[in-house]
């Protein structure tokens, strides 16, 4: 295998498996800067990969190769919906943030995996019709030497993805309401006395969470296990909490330790095809990335500190 | 006193509530929701060996809630209760299946300390992490579940001897020097894999209990995660007390893990994902309330509906993801507990209304009868 294509199979995979931490961990960021803690993101991301798969199997025939896209769609649709109960349960119902998530993250795969029941009469889905496969970036592509690495057989989600990432960027620093939503999430009393209103910030924030945790569903099961079962999403969802914090509640950040889980993961998974890495033990390539998680996290990072009132109910005074 | 019984009435409305909605989602898909209720509870409760089997579900559960409440009184979110526990199943099968001639009585004691060693261990490292040098415990402990979860199965594949194995995939039994299991319980149970795990799991509530609530230890514990800048102002070394409570927060998971080797499955097995014990058992501690007696009461409707669940398709159709549903609904409702008490204070606002109400129409008829008489 020559070094060029080596390295353009190594960032290839990368962007395929960090797509969907990339979309759901700033949809976290998104829900925790308005104050509201998310660990409900794995079972929202099991709803967007649920709602995707159903509408794959059922319109790939009408819609083709748009399918996959679509798909994205449903399951940013359901994702929202499924994030309300969690806005409902902490903003106006003042649940604890935590609690609220684990029902979140309990009741996912059971309702998924109870209405594939009730649809197709068994416990997983048939495989998907269209899947996301690799794209090539028009005009990109035509770049030399850099085209053909990042741009050609590449996965279409994880550039959206990556757009996505610095259009939040510039949403929650650049703009009125990033600022409004950053407000609530450090000190919604002193957000409320401005007269914005705290509440729909927050349910906005959740929304948003849910909305790019549905896709980021979406894409694991539209680009990596190609249909759906209780075992689609088994701790991605943790996975993109954890680049959520390691990216410190930054949409770039969130990219980039995304970016750097994606790349340790794919290394696990294509390892074996790496002339460099093909002689170490494949346990080590499988708990390299989590290890050097936890390294990077002691040595460099140190102490996170999340949004000021993140957990933290804002009950109106009467 | 009057927060123990909200908290009591609270859990009682909740479990109501989840059951109406697993009733209304049964009736939208077309299910008879009592033919499904009949048949988990014919599931959980029909024979003695169902009895025994919730009695094994609840076992690791109560042991992991114990250990999420203990880290959360810490001020810790422990999500690597399924990593610890895999630890402490893993070494704990591991070292038995290693020595199948020391008699029980040094067999049983010493592994049992071993696994909980492993998960205490394995609980230490992100509590410490975390005192030290900041590093979030979240980040760390679901990083760590993926570590243990890899480290097990490689174990069990690449390091365990043939001899030991029974295939590539499985462990031979634990012999009976190492079984947790008690013949006469096997029998009144009529062959569950229920073992002396219950009694352990039981005796650590009141251990756990003693220690967080009428020793110093607990109660700087509690303090420092209350808040820990006043509790080092008062001198406790909110460092020390943060990573000790983690260790004994891993070490009540290893011991459920343990158990789950030497009492319920008595060997290992390749695992596909961090055992659910870890989840179920935030889950049940959730539900609990804080409380250690609540604990207990949500580890047995946990159980009850899980093994129930196993019976509903079978008899009546019903999915047992169902019960799932419910179990989430359940806990929805404790952490919404506004809204029940919202309720409750609207329904004894209207008691008192009409209890007014009817008092000034008594008032205004006694009123008018005077009248009356006077005229």
């Amino acid at each position: 295998m020559s070094f060029m294509a080596m390295l353009s199979l190594v960032i290839s995979s990368t962007l395929v498996y960090s797509a969907p931490l990339i979309f759901t961990s700033i949809g976290g960021t998104f829900s925790e800067r308005s104050g509201v803690v998310n660990v409900g993101l794995e079972g929202i991301m099991g709803m967007g990969a649920f709602a995707a798969v159903v509408f794959n199997l059922t319109f790939a025939g009408q819609l083709g190769a748009a399918t996959p896209w679509l798909g994205l769609l449903a399951g940013a649709i359901v994702g929202v919906l499924f994030s309300l109960i969690h806005a409902v349960a902490t903003v106006t119902l003042r649940a604890d943030h935590i609690i609220s998530g684990t029902v979140i993250n309990l009741m996912a795969p059971a309702l998924g995996v109870f209405l594939i029941k009730v649809l197709y009469g068994k416990g997983q889905t048939e495989s998907i019709g269209q899947d996301f496969g690799y794209a090539t970036v028009p005009g990109l592509a035509k770049i030399p030497v850099l085209g053909q690495l990042f741009f050609e057989k590449t996965s279409g989600p994880a550039w959206l993805a990556i757009f996505v990432a610095g259009i939040s960027w510039y949403i929650i620093f650049k703009t009125k309401f990033g600022l409004r939503l950053r407000s609530v999430g450090e000190n919604p009393q002193a957000a409320d006395t401005l007269g914005l209103n705290v509440a729909r910030l927050r349910y906005s924030g959740v929304m948003l969470s849910g909305l790019l945790g549905g896709i980021g569903g979406a894409v694991v099961a539209q680009s990596i296990s190609l249909n759906y079962s209780a075992s689609t999403i088994v701790g991605q969802g943790f996975m993109a909490m954890a680049a959520m914090i390691f990216g410190r509640w930054n949409p770039l950040g969130a990219l980039g330790a995304s970016l750097f889980f994606g790349l340790s993961q794919s290394l696990a998974v294509i390892g074996a095809q790496l002339p460099g890495l093909k002689n170490v033990p494949s346990i080590w390539l499988q708990i390299a990335p989590y290890v050097l998680t936890i390294i990077v996290l002691v040595f460099f990072f140190g102490k996170t500190r999340p949004p000021k009132a993140d957990g933290v109910n804002y009950i109106k005074a009467a | 006193m009057i927060a123990q019984k909200n908290n009591l009435s609270v859990a009682m409305f909740s479990i109501l509530f989840g059951l109406i909605v697993g009733a209304v989602i049964m009736l939208v898909f077309g299910y008879n929701p009592i033919s499904g209720y009949v048949a988990l509870i014919g599931s959980a409760f029909g024979s003695m060996q169902d009895i025994g089997g919730v009695l094994t579900q609840m076992t690791p559960l109560i042991l992991t809630a114990l250990g999420f409440a203990v880290a959360s009184a810490a001020g810790f979110f422990n999500i690597g209760l399924s990593g610890q526990a895999l630890a402490g199943w893993v070494g704990a099968v591991w070292y038995a299946l290693s020595f199948p001639n020391m008699p029980a009585i040094l067999m049983i004691p010493s592994a049992l300390i071993i696994g909980a060693g492993l998960g205490a261990i394995a609980g230490f490292i992100p509590g410490w992490l975390r005192a030290q040098f900041g590093a979030s415990e979240v980040i760390v402990t679901i990083m760590m579940n993926y570590i243990f979860l890899f480290l097990g199965n490689n174990i069990l594949q690449n390091t365990m001897s043939k001899s030991i194995k029974e295939s590539a995939e499985t462990t031979k039994q634990v012999g009976a020097n190492a079984s947790l299991q008690m013949k006469w319980l096997t029998d009144l149970t009529q062959g569950s894999s229920i073992s002396a795990g219950i009694f352990i799991a039981l005796l650590m509530i009141v251990v756990v209990w003693f220690i967080m609530k009428k020793t110093t230890l607990g109660f700087e514990i509690r303090a420092v995660g209350l808040n820990p800048d006043a509790a080092r102002y008062a001198g406790m070394s909110a460092k020390r007390n943060a990573t000790i409570a983690m260790a004994i927060s891993g070490g009540l998971a290893g011991l459920a893990g343990t158990i789950e080797g030497l009492g319920n499955y008595l060997n290992f097995f390749t695992q596909n994902g961090s055992p659910s014990i870890g989840f179920d058992g935030m889950a049940v501690a959730l539900l609990g309330g804080g409380s250690y007696l609540g604990i207990l009461g949500a580890a047995a409707i946990f159980s009850v509906l899980k093994i129930g669940g196993l019976g509903m398709p079978m008899s009546s159709g019903v999915p047992f993801e169902l019960v799932d549903i419910v179990t989430a609904s359940i806990i929805f409702f404790v952490g919404a507990r506004y809204l029940i008490l919202l309720m409750q204070k609207r329904i004894k606002a209207m008691d008192e209304k009409a209890a007014v109400e009817s008092a000034n129409k008594k008032a205004a008829k006694e009123n008018k009868n005077p009248q009356k008489g006077g005229e």
